[in-house]
């Protein structure tokens, strides 16, 4: 399992790469192996505002769909397009493939986030059941 | 929750496992499309030890298997296999069923996982004459070889040449040095092989001689997870999601295994059934848009009116498109009628299938 140093990190298994204003965000090696096999992304929340810790899509795998929660306040400027026709990128390469790039809004949802050492904890205090 | 004979091979291969029936089962090795796809294509080997099997014996087996299920086992001759469903007073499916017949008077029924106990108690409630029962689940493992090449794969094993047993029959026979094994020309994929069932003590060395035998065929382990994926494709049901005690065989299109040239438990109430018409009937939904459709989804008809709802549903790893089992009202339950899922609020469109939605590759 693998935990970028310069990555952040929710408790719903995002990352979030964060450039000056703007932010790339993706869901970690962890949610792709607990996923299986990715076959659909979907994210309708094209040049949307949506708040922290609210839906911006989501993730269907073979046996079952997840939603997808924002890391910070943003607005949705980019969805990856790579991802419409090839998923499954999602498994081969995690933190590699963005879902979407977001105009950051608020610079203090930083703090909330975890490190990848703080993220890492979390996964390995709380084994999924499937493992 | 119970390890199967074969716990430390799923431990060694790093799979995923998951609590299914009271077992940890392995879900998945090396992932489900990969696991399906190989199995289509090659040869797999799963591990379903969970399920139960059950041994009638006696001069009055006969007719208690003919009262608790639906299909004529009368018509069974040693060496056969038949698919069938215990139902109830009402006509509901207890579960769903293999009975072979081993003996004269020798019958083992292989039952779900989920239901042996539920199965067993019926049987017991049931058997007014003292048939013998004998419950051997927890002595017995059952690994199934799928796939274009498992009789080549197996053949390693035996000098029985395995291509004289025809499908849903079986041989009692010395396989991998161990005798009188059970191999069985069934699965419940559509690509073909066998199944076999072997005492636990024999079942690792069993495993690893097939995984030995089958890696000129690129064999490899499949869990549950493409085990459910390769069922949907020929739209087998599973217990517990398209069949359950309130649905009757004639609403699940399990009408061809229940003979009512015999009397069995729930038979007037399926009669009565087979005479007004279900209303409600089990069909293949196949998605024309983009979306999976999963268990407890509803459908709706063309006007957006509710006429069912989906018990199972996926990805279809052979055809990339979504598809499912479901209940709909009969009036919409002929293949090519147009109808929709709701997806999480969209609705997406789709349309009743013919089924399997893949060509079964049984010659």
């Amino acid at each position: 399992m693998k935990y970028p140093e310069h990555l952040f990190y929710t408790r719903d298994h995002e990352w979030i790469s964060f450039e000056n204003e703007h932010a790339l965000i993706g869901i970690t090696d962890f949610a792709q192996k607990e996923l299986g096999d990715i076959v659909y992304v979907d994210i309708p929340s094209l040049d949307k505002i949506i708040v922290k810790e609210a839906i911006f899509g989501t993730v269907e795998a073979v046996k079952t769909v997840s939603d997808l929660f924002m890391p910070v306040n943003g607005k949705v400027i980019a969805i990856n397009p790579l991802l419409e026709t090839n998923p499954e990128l999602v498994n081969q390469d995690p933190y590699g493939s963005w879902m979407i790039k977001v105009l950051v809004t608020s610079a203090s949802d930083r703090e909330s986030l975890l490190n990848a050492e703080q993220y890492q904890a979390l996964i390995v205090s709380n084994p999924s059941s499937h493992e | 929750m119970k390890n199967t004979a074969l716990a430390a091979i799923h431990q060694s291969l790093n799979a995923k496992m998951a609590p299914f029936a009271g077992y940890h089962m392995p879900i998945q090795y090396s992932g489900i499309n990969e696991e399906h796809e190989n199995v289509r294509n090659q040869v797999g080997i799963f591990d379903v030890s969970h399920m139960g099997e059950f041994f009638v014996k006696g001069p009055d087996a006969l007719d208690l298997i003919q009262r608790v299920t639906t299909n004529d086992a009368s018509t069974l001759y040693i060496g056969q296999v038949q698919y069938s469903c215990m139902t109830n007073e009402q006509g509901g499916i207890i579960d769903d069923l293999l009975v072979y017949r081993l003996d004269l008077e020798v019958y083992m029924l292989v039952v779900n996982a989920s239901n042996i106990e539920k199965d067993w108690n019926w049987l017991v409630d049931n058997n007014y004459k003292n048939a013998e029962l004998v419950d051997r689940s927890d002595e017995l493992s059952l690994i199934s070889v799928q796939g274009p090449y498992a009789v080549d794969t197996l053949q390693r094993l035996t000098s029985y040449q395995l291509n004289l047993i025809p499908y849903y029959h079986f041989r009692e026979l010395m396989l991998n040095g161990i005798p009188g094994m059970i191999v069985s020309n069934t699965g419940y994929t559509g690509a073909g092989g066998f199944e076999l069932y072997v005492p636990n003590h024999s079942a690792v060395a069993l495993w690893e001689a097939i995984m030995t035998a089958g890696s000129s065929y690129h064999i490899r382990p499949v869990g549950l997870g493409a085990r459910d994926t390769l069922r949907l494709e020929m739209g087998y049901c599973l217990y517990g999601n398209d069949i359950d005690d309130h649905a009757t065989p004639l609403e699940a299109g399990l009408g061809w295994i229940t003979k009512f040239n015999k009397v069995f438990n729930g038979k007037e109430v399926l009669q009565e059934q087979k005479m007004a018409g279900a209303k409600l009937k089990l069909v293949g939904i196949r998605m024309k848009e983009r979306g999976i459709p999963r268990h407890g989804y509803r459908i709706l008809n063309t006007d957006g009116e509710p006429i069912g709802a989906i018990t199972s549903g996926t990805q279809s790893p052979t055809l990339k498109t979504g598809i499912a089992l479901g209940y709909v009202a009969i009036d919409a339950a002929a293949p090519g009628t147009n109808v929709l899922v709701d997806i999480r609020g969209l609705l997406m469109g789709a349309c009743v299938s013919k089924m399997p939605f893949v060509q079964s590759q049984i010659k």
